[in-house]
């Protein structure tokens, strides 16, 4: 229970940056999502080789985009890119990705 | 001209749907990129290469559009991956997909050529004389060549004996039946115009992977870069390195050797000639004629400026255009990549001002551009582009973006899954 106010606080600030995002432009995250999919397939349902995101957890994407964007994880080409996008902007793409059905 | 102006057979279509066919109905619902309602506008999008093609994908799937797409093609060749045909690494049919998938989604694709834009009366016309009306109108005209620029090239280019092969198609075939019917011990000779042009790294990737056939096939010949640059355009290092460590005694880069005039086989520079027995002009680039003949090239009378938020040209309200033919923002390359990026841009626009809403104001866009080195190996230079609402253009966020620590056999697989997922995201397969 010590640690649920500040989740709360946590939740909120989020909730409300989310808010003015929506405020700002209700397709924000689509349109953002939308530049990775000449890799990882359009609404992230990707095909051969590369990496589908659409269903997998937002927390999870986030904390990969994180760690490439960090530099925490080593890759080819994700740490260039991680790099080039706001906290806020892949917030957005992740909670987007996680909103897909993964491709049948 | 928005949303009363719903064409009558989408009305037709709806009433069908209204008098009882609720099965059709569902069916149409549960279809991805058939969104339900009347049409809010009519696009016509001209030129069906990545830039079209994803424009018109995206504003099926993002919005309620009735979309013409005009391609003369019947199919779509990519230029991306095509310098492994030249190499004997692929064939054509690797590099060509229909445009079916779009049709399924709802796309009106016209084989066709337009040949001239009412912006006035917003409408197009046909070379077979018919007219299609738009409330927007996208062009994706792609880039075509300042021929005269190089005394005999148009004359060379006509009569086949020298190919561009920077259009997909046709051409590839064309300079890689030269390149193999070459023979042991030739030059193959290529011309590389001054920036810019089309997919800045495309040129030392076909010198590489032209390089890495003949060394196997013919390993007496000779390839020489004669570029009108200073320096390689894109990924340098890596590309010195390639030369270097693979091409060795074999590829020859000379700079500032900028091609003035073909006479035969014989290529004049300005200080010395080559000759050579296949010889690759990459012929100097303007936007595509369709811009040029619409008036819309007020850079340089080369290319199209463009308002980045919805990519129209800064001379017709309406009309956006997209891909190689813009005036890129600084450090913004053309290349299939961006031109599929300039689409999702333009469709989103397009969709919000059908229906008088606020467009975007922080759009971005990436780009990625592998480069084959040999047949199975690859390289990548990847940026990620800002808009920047004080100057009004895109720019490249401080850094991120970068090149590839060295070409290897992991990137030649994401290269190859970067075209699947492109063609796929750009053609709706």
């Amino acid at each position: 229970m010590r640690h649920a106010a500040p989740r709360a606080a946590v939740l909120i600030v989020l909730s409300a940056a989310a808010g003015l995002a929506q405020a700002q432009d209700a397709h924000l995250a689509r349109n953002l999502a939308a530049t990775c999919a000449n890799c990882h397939g359009t609404n992230g349902q990707a095909r051969g080789d590369m990496k589908p995101l659409a269903g997998l957890a937002a927390d999870k994407i986030l904390a990969m985009l994180n760690d490439y964007k960090s530099g925490n994880q080593p890759a080819t080409i994700m740490h260039q890119i991680a790099k080039g996008y706001t906290e806020e902007q892949l917030r957005l793409v992740a909670g987007f990705f996680a909103a897909q059905p993964a491709k049948k | 001209m928005s949303t009363s102006n719903t064409s009558p057979s989408s009305f037709q279509r709806r009433r069908f749907l209204g008098a009882g066919a609720a099965l059709a109905a569902t069916t149409l619902a549960g279809c991805a990129g058939m969104a339900s309602g009347p049409s809010t506008g009519r696009v016509v999008i001209v030129g069906g290469g990545y830039g079209g093609a994803t424009a018109a994908r995206y504003l099926k799937l993002w919005g309620n559009v009735d979309v013409t797409l005009v391609e003369r093609n019947a199919d779509f060749v990519s230029c991306p991956i095509s310098n492994l045909v030249l190499g004997g690494y692929k064939q054509m049919s690797d590099i060509t997909r229909s445009y079916a998938g779009l049709k399924a989604v709802g796309v009106k694709v016209v084989q066709g050529e337009v040949t001239a834009i009412d912006a006035a009366a917003r409408k197009v016309r046909l070379a077979g004389g018919g007219e299609l009306a738009y409330d927007r109108l996208v062009l994706s005209p792609g880039i075509d060549f300042m021929a005269e620029q190089v005394g005999g090239l148009q004359p060379a280019l006509d009569s086949g004996r020298v190919s561009h092969a920077w259009k997909a198609g046709p051409q590839t075939v064309a300079l890689r039946r030269q390149i193999e019917s070459m023979p042991d011990g030739g030059v193959f000779a290529m011309f590389i115009p001054k920036a810019p042009y089309r997919c800045p790294p495309g040129p030392y990737e076909r010198a590489c992977v032209v390089a890495s056939y003949l060394k196997t096939a013919k390993p007496k010949s000779k390839v020489l870069v004669l570029d009108g640059n200073p320096e390689i355009q894109s990924k340098k290092a890596l590309f010195e390195k390639a030369f270097k460590d693979r091409y060795a005694g074999m590829l020859e880069y000379r700079p500032n050797a900028e091609l003035k005039e073909l006479s035969g086989n014989l290529a004049k520079l300005e200080f010395e000639d080559v000759r050579a027995d296949v010889v690759n002009v990459i012929p100097p680039q303007r936007a595509g004629d369709l811009a040029r003949s619409a008036g819309l090239l007020n850079i340089n009378n080369r290319w199209v400026g463009v308002n980045w938020l919805t990519m129209e040209s800064t001379v017709a309200p309406g009309v956006h255009v997209i891909g190689d033919a813009t005036f890129p923002a600084p450090l913004m390359p053309k290349s299939g990549h961006m031109a599929n990026q300039h689409a999702k841009v333009a469709a989103a626009a397009i969709i919000q001002l059908l229906k008088g809403e606020a467009v975007n104001a922080t759009p971005v866009v990436m780009n990625t551009c592998y480069s084959f080195v040999t047949g199975r190996e690859a390289m990548h230079v990847a940026s990620v582009h800002q808009y920047d609402d004080k100057d009004k253009t895109f720019k490249t966020v401080p850094g991120s973006g970068g090149v590839s620590t060295a070409a290897n056999q992991i990137e030649a697989r994401y290269a190859l899954g970067w075209a699947e997922n492109i063609w796929a995201d750009s053609l709706a397969l």
